[in-house]
């Protein structure tokens, strides 16, 4: 059976994993699927994961990938763990603003920034 | 400017929703809208597909969903009907209310509805009719 390849790029430095989106549309329900069930597994995999997802790459999403990303907060908040989003196109921004989900994520410009926000 | 239009029957597959999408982006273009339109257009049309896919066509052996859409300088115009049993828009929870806001889904019709000009429904729910005017809020 052929592996299915990955839509993300992981690194992990000190305690701190950052992912990074293959996809520049996060639109497609099955790859949504995927970016779910592997981040979900890095958070399963650590203690009190950090996790940093940089939307560098990202020109649109999907209702669906931000259901996504409230199972992943969960998940984390559930493990005593902190999650930090960054670089958010404004416009994608803006669709989090709608559905005020910038409420419930802590999102920050950069990834220095969302580095520098994590409590140790 | 001539009056771009298409009309397809869709299944629920990726490519060929690609493919729609992709092709109403470049008659937008074509009839001159930017790129916060067609920023617009893409969501708006992603997520009145995965509805009509989700909760109308669900049954795979179920008809097609139609999709059609009319692109001017000035406006455009997306239909979607799924044939399937229909809802009440009305109904739909506010996702954005403190006790639904980590719920996982229900968001697609507050997004259409913030994106687009106008949206709206026929009597029984399964067809949906979208305008976008730039400008028009």
């Amino acid at each position: 059976m052929a592996s299915v390849e990955s839509r993300l790029r992981v690194q992990t430095e000190d305690d701190i994993t950052r992912i990074e989106f293959v996809d520049r549309n996060i639109l497609d329900e099955g790859n949504i699927q995927q970016i779910g069930d592997e981040i979900l597994q890095i958070i399963d995999s650590a203690d009190r994961p950090k996790l940093l997802i940089c939307f560098s790459n990202v020109e649109h999403l999907s209702s669906a990938a931000l259901g996504t990303l409230i199972t992943i907060n969960k998940r984390i908040r559930d493990k005593g763990g902190q999650l930090r989003l960054t670089d958010i196109d404004p416009q994608i921004y803006e669709v989090f603003v709608i559905t005020k989900l910038n409420k419930l994520f802590q999102i920050h410009a950069t990834i220095d920034e969302g580095l520098a926000s994590f409590e140790s | 400017m001539p009056v771009l239009s298409d009309s397809q029957q869709l299944t629920n597959d990726p490519d060929r929703i690609h493919a729609i999408e992709e092709k109403l982006l470049t008659a937008a273009k074509q009839a001159g809208h930017d790129s916060s339109t067609a920023f617009a257009l893409r969501l708006a049309l992603d997520e009145a597909l995965r509805n009509a896919f989700t909760h109308g066509a669900t049954d795979p052996s179920s008809q097609p969903v139609d999709v059609s859409w009319t692109v001017e300088s000035s406006r455009v115009t997306i239909v979607i009907n799924d044939h399937g049993p229909g809802f009440d828009p009305d109904a739909i929870a506010d996702p954005t209310a403190d006790e639904n806001i980590e719920r996982p889904c229900g968001r697609g019709l507050l997004l259409m509805r913030a994106y687009m000009t106008s949206v709206s429904h026929n009597k029984s729910g399964n067809t949906v009719t979208m305008r976008y005017e730039p400008g028009g809020g």
